[in-house]
Order: structure tokens, then sequence, then C-alpha cells
């Protein structure tokens, strides 16, 4: 029998957390990620079953902070739906059966890194590493940018100084390079 | 040069990726008569006119959609900017 153990996309067995005075940089290692694309003709039925999961169709630019399932715009009839990997491992498997062929939807939790800054040195942070206008987002405003040359995602979430970041899994060890390196800038 | 995007607003040029003249949307038929003389044209040769010019763009840092820029040579100034895929099925492009 193996006795195989998880890592976390940094490479450790547990989630790491940088803590700086005015920002903490967390690794979040439980989120179960899928995308949905909605096929051509069916946008009006995948838009209702959107509603349903979400209670709302986020807009471009937009994430509904909805629980368990949360979701936000990736591009025109593109989500990203998120769930915490502990109760929705087969996130994606789920939405297929949901969706049906009215959407395709795609495994993206091995895709995928997610870190979490909060801190009250949170957009001061933010502003080092991309150019999405932080001081003006509110909760529920969700941006693709570049951060450090890689395509992310910036969410600004429920608590005024959280802002989730996702970025290509593959490169988790420069991103977290960059989050570092901009909290010791503005420390 | 700013480039309004029609979902997302103003958005800085540096997002944004030049993808050649809009006139690639307008692919050959390949069952014509005419189908090699006419994707050589489609394939080599440009207008490269001193005025307006319809041109993609792909939004390359942001939510990666093409779009369809009408902007002037001479002064970048835009007049115009459309989702590539609204403009590739008013001609019938999409199936």
């Amino acid at each position: 029998m193996h006795d195989l153990k998880p890592l976390t996309a940094l490479g450790g067995s547990e989630p790491r957390i940088e803590r700086f005075a005015h920002v903490t940089i967390a690794e979040n290692d439980g989120l179960a990620l899928a995308s949905v694309a909605a096929r051509m003709g069916f946008e009006a039925e995948c838009h209702g079953t959107l509603k349903a999961l979400l209670g709302a169709v986020p807009g471009p630019g937009q994430a509904i902070l909805h629980d368990p399932e949360a979701g936000f715009w990736m591009g025109p009839d593109q989500w990203m739906i998120g769930a915490p990997k502990d109760t929705h491992e087969l996130l994606a498997d789920n939405l297929k059966v949901r969706f049906a062929d009215t959407a395709s939807i795609t495994e993206q939790s091995g895709a995928w890194v997610c870190f979490d800054l909060i801190g009250p040195g949170m957009a001061d942070v933010c502003e080092r590493l991309c150019g999405v206008p932080i001081r003006k987002m509110v909760a529920g405003d969700a941006q693709r940018t570049v951060i450090h040359q890689l395509g992310c995602f910036v969410i600004r979430r429920a608590d005024a100084d959280h802002l989730r970041i996702l970025g290509p899994r593959a490169s988790a060890g420069t991103l977290h390079h960059a989050l570092v390196t901009a909290a010791r800038s503005t420390a | 040069m700013i480039i309004h995007h029609p979902l997302l607003g103003p958005r800085d040029a540096a997002e944004f990726t030049y993808m050649g003249d809009a006139k690639l949307i307008d692919r050959p038929d390949w069952q014509s008569e005419t189908a090699a003389q006419e994707f050589y044209e489609y394939g080599y040769l440009r207008d490269n006119p001193a005025g307006w010019h319809k041109e993609l763009w792909f939004h390359e840092a942001g939510d990666r959609s093409w779009l369809v820029v009408t902007r002037n040579t001479l002064t970048h100034e835009i007049s115009n900017v459309e989702l590539a895929r609204d403009v590739a099925r008013a001609r019938g492009r999409s199936k």
C-alpha cells in the first residue's frame, strides 16, 4: 500500500505563510476550481444554471462571493467556479452533471496557485505588483492582470484588507517570490 | 494610448498585443476556383494606410478577448472598439 502525501503548490506539506507587520501572504491550498465556458447557442441555459449555483451571473470584472461555491468572470461567456477542496474535491465532475451540454467544464484545481494577501498594507503591496486600480476596487471585483510576467487573477474579497491572487501553479515559486519581494519593499 | 474595451472600460495599450489587420477575419473560401490566389493575398498582402485602419488587438494581460480597434495610424486616435467575435458573427463567420 502506497502512503502518498499531497504537496502544496510551493512543495511543502503545509501551506506556507509569510507574516509581515503590514501584510500576511498565505498560500491557500484549500481551493477546488473548475472553469465554465458557455457553448454557443446555450448561453441562456448556462446563465440560468450559473444563477442557480451562485445566486447571480458574474458580469465582466466581477466575482460573486457566494458560499460554498463562488465564481468570477474570466472572459466573454467564461467563468471560474471555486469551492472548498475539503467538501468539493470533485467540483468539475459535479458541475459537468449540472451544466450538461450547455457548457464546457474544465478541472482547474491543479492549474492555479492561490495566495491570500491580508492586512493593512495589502493595497501598497498590490500596487507594486500590478496595474489594477486596487484602491477603487470593492468587494467582489475580479480582474485578470500580469504580475511578474505571469497572467494572474486578483479578486477583492469581502474584507477590505483581503486580496486573493490566483496565478499559474507551475510558477508558484516565482509568484511567491514576487509577492514576498513586494511585501519587503513596502514594509 | 488608451483602448476602451467594450466590456472592461478604458485600459492601457500595454495590456494588449497588436495582432495585425482586421481583414484576417475575412478568410477566403477554400473551395473557390481562385482559392490559391486568394489565400496568397490573405496571407501576405496588407494595405498600409496613413489614416483610419481596422486592426486586431488581443487583450493578453486582461480577459484574453480579441478586439477590432479602428485606429488612425497618423494620430493614434481610436474611433471604435468592438469584440472581434461580434464583428465575425455579424459577417456570418461563426458556425
